[in-house]
């Protein structure tokens, strides 16, 4: 028997020097976002401002698929769903004359919280593919639900008269503000999801990632404690949906097509799956190649899709992976010079 | 007569045409270590996965404490006090030693439903985590990926994960499998130590371990316990010996 080396009194939190660290990638992401704006008004381009707002809305839908792909392993195939009945809230209050963000903005949340706790019940009951499936299912029924909504625009969508206001204030409508309130969110939802992987919650949630058989065994009813998570996604996406439409002042059934569920996919696996700052790189780096290519010619797509492709399959751990391994490399040189 | 801690009346299970619980009924009394014993492919990790909820009997019932749990799903009887190792190594390979067993004390101690805090800092969770490694003589490998451990030290990490739950009853399928002769006798010391505490089911072909540690054994051939007795009447049984031990106990 080997003595106890550890008294069980020591304390066991990680190194804050480990953790400071690992706050410093998304430290940096924000900083940069923040003064974007800045080189972007010195080179008046109002488009850059934008593009980068429209990264940012997708960022905090894919911040929701990265929580339930990469931390509790639930493939969701449907999550713009969530994304367009955000911004169909918004839309159909608006065309209602409710323009207002405090009652869109909840209305927004909670109608895509609720569509993800019916959906969720069902779906969770499912396991691999099935899964993957039936919420793919759900997705396809939300989008042709949209397209049938004849008062709301159908197939052709909606458009809004306006951004909603915030309290009775026009502050949406320009474009400086509306952007730095994006990137409030988005640094609120990433919190948010920080804490909420690191939480009790969310360590039930990353073993059942692990091995859902021992968390049964071990007294968690996993079945809850995904539908909770289930419910935090949709609400985020539900969140990123109501921003895309006050950016957009456009609502259609194409936000919830199954091509849009894919990309947010393809975004978290692009930045890193499992993460959380790898989605943000991921619909960063996936919006502005769209751009670019599209600007330079107009058989993007065909280089678009088999680039996409070899990152994913090619570079285990995505854009951030790449990151820290170049990240090292250097530590390592100057370790040693 | 104490209440059992566990009672199983006329468990029956068949996969197919195969039975592999012949109505099966025993109990295991408070603080005993009851061993079952028998050959491969006999029941004997059928008969856990019933008794902690994993299949469900065809008919019969399982009572645990008095209280009838035949058809309760693993979570509920985890949390009545039941806890369990599994026969092929079931820890969570990516989390540390000292985060297996951390949310193994949180399965028991208050809501997980808990969305802020740090649950990797909370002293509460990891004080008793660290004990219990210690116990099992893993204090030194507390930071380790449970995935990274030796075969053995799996096993003890199991062991580990399942004594901080603080059970009524442990279920431990067959702990010393594919461990070295160093690391059997370990266990056996770490079992030994744990014996009185709570009641054990073990089941084990390694007969120095059951023969040094049961109470009480059961033998299980062909899914019908064949004989239920102390370790000597066990022992001396020529049914038993013919069937069974006979090989084991070269
Ligand atoms: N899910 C299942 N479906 C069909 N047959 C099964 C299933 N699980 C086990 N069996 C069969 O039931 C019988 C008993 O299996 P079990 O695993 O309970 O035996 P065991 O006594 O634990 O054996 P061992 O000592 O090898 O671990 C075996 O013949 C096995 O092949
Ligand atoms: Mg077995």
């Amino acid at each position: 028997m080997k003595a106890p080396s550890a008294s069980p009194s020591a304390p066991v939190t990680s190194p804050p020097r480990s953790r400071l660290r690992s706050l410093a990638l998304p430290a940096l992401l924000f900083v940069a976002l923040a003064i974007l704006p800045l080189a972007a008004l010195a080179a008046s381009a109002g488009y850059v401002l934008d593009l980068f707002t429209r990264v940012m809305i997708f960022s905090v839908a894919a911040l929701s698929v990265d929580l339930l792909i990469g931390y509790a392993a639930l493939v969701t195939f449907g999550q713009a769903a969530f994304v367009g009945i955000g911004a169909y809230a918004v839309g159909i209050l608006s065309s209602h004359g409710i323009t207002d963000a405090l009652v869109a903005l909840p209305v927004a949340m909670t109608a895509a919280g609720l569509f993800a706790l019916l959906t969720g019940i069902v779906c969770l009951r499912t396991k691999g593919v099935y899964f993957i499936m039936i919420t793919l299912a759900f997705g396809q029924m939300a989008f042709f639900t949209a397209s049938s909504l004849a008062p709301y625009g159908g197939d052709d969508g909606l458009t809004l008269a306006d951004r909603n206001t915030l309290a009775g204030l026009a502050l949406f409508g320009r474009p400086l503000v509306f952007y730095y309130v994006v990137l409030a969110v988005l640094i609120a939802s990433y919190a948010l999801c920080r804490s909420l992987v690191a939480s009790r919650f969310g360590r039930v949630l990353r073993g059942t990632k692990e091995n859902a058989l021992r968390m049964t065994t071990l007294g968690f009813r996993v079945y809850r404690f995904q539908l909770v998570a289930y419910v935090i996604a949709g609400m985020l996406s539900g969140l990123a949906g109501f921003l895309l439409a006050n950016a957009t002042e456009f609502v259609s059934p194409a936000y919830m097509s199954w091509q849009r569920s894919g990309e947010l996919i393809i975004m978290v696996l692009l930045g890193g799956i499992g993460t959380l700052h790898g989605a943000i790189v991921g619909a960063a780096a996936f919006l502005l190649l769209e751009e670019w290519l599209a600007g330079f010619t107009e058989h993007w797509k065909m280089i678009f899709g088999p680039l996409l492709v070899l990152v994913v399959v090619f570079v285990r751990g995505g854009l951030i992976g790449i990151a820290a391994a170049l990240g090292r490399a250097v530590a390592r040189r100057f370790g040693r010079g | 007569m104490a209440e059992p801690v566990l009672a199983l009346r006329d468990v029956r299970k068949q996969f197919g045409g195969l039975v592999v619980s012949d109505n099966v009924t025993f109990s295991v009394a408070p603080g005993e270590l009851h061993a079952i014993i028998g050959p491969n492919g006999a029941g004997k990790t059928t008969l856990i996965n019933q008794i902690s909820g994993v299949l469900m009997p065809d008919s019969g019932t399982i009572l645990f404490g008095g209280r009838d749990i035949t058809r309760l799903g693993p979570p509920e009887r985890a949390r009545l006090g039941l806890a369990r190792s599994f026969q092929i190594t079931s820890v969570l390979p990516g989390f540390s030693a000292l985060e297996n067993v951390a949310l193994a004390v949180q399965a028991r101690s208050g809501s997980s439903f808990r969305f802020f805090g740090d649950a990797a800092g909370e002293t509460a969770l990891n004080e008793p985590a660290l004990a219990a490694l210690a116990e099992v003589g893993l204090a030194d490998r507390a930071e380790v990926p449970a995935g990274h451990l030796a075969h053995g030290e799996k096993r003890a990490l199991e062991l580990a994960m399942a004594l901080v739950t603080e059970p009524k009853l442990l279920l431990l399928d067959e702990p010393m499998a594919g461990t070295g002769r160093e690391e059997t006798a370990r266990l056996i010391g770490v079992l030994r130590r744990l014996k009185g505490r709570f009641a054990m089911m073990l089941v084990e072909h390694d007969m120095t371990a059951v023969f040094a540690l049961a109470d009480r054994i059961s033998v299980l051939i062909y899914g019908r316990i064949m004989i239920s007795g102390t370790p000597d009447e066990v022992r001396e049984d020529p049914q038993v010996v013919a069937a069974y031990l006979g090989d084991e106990l070269e």
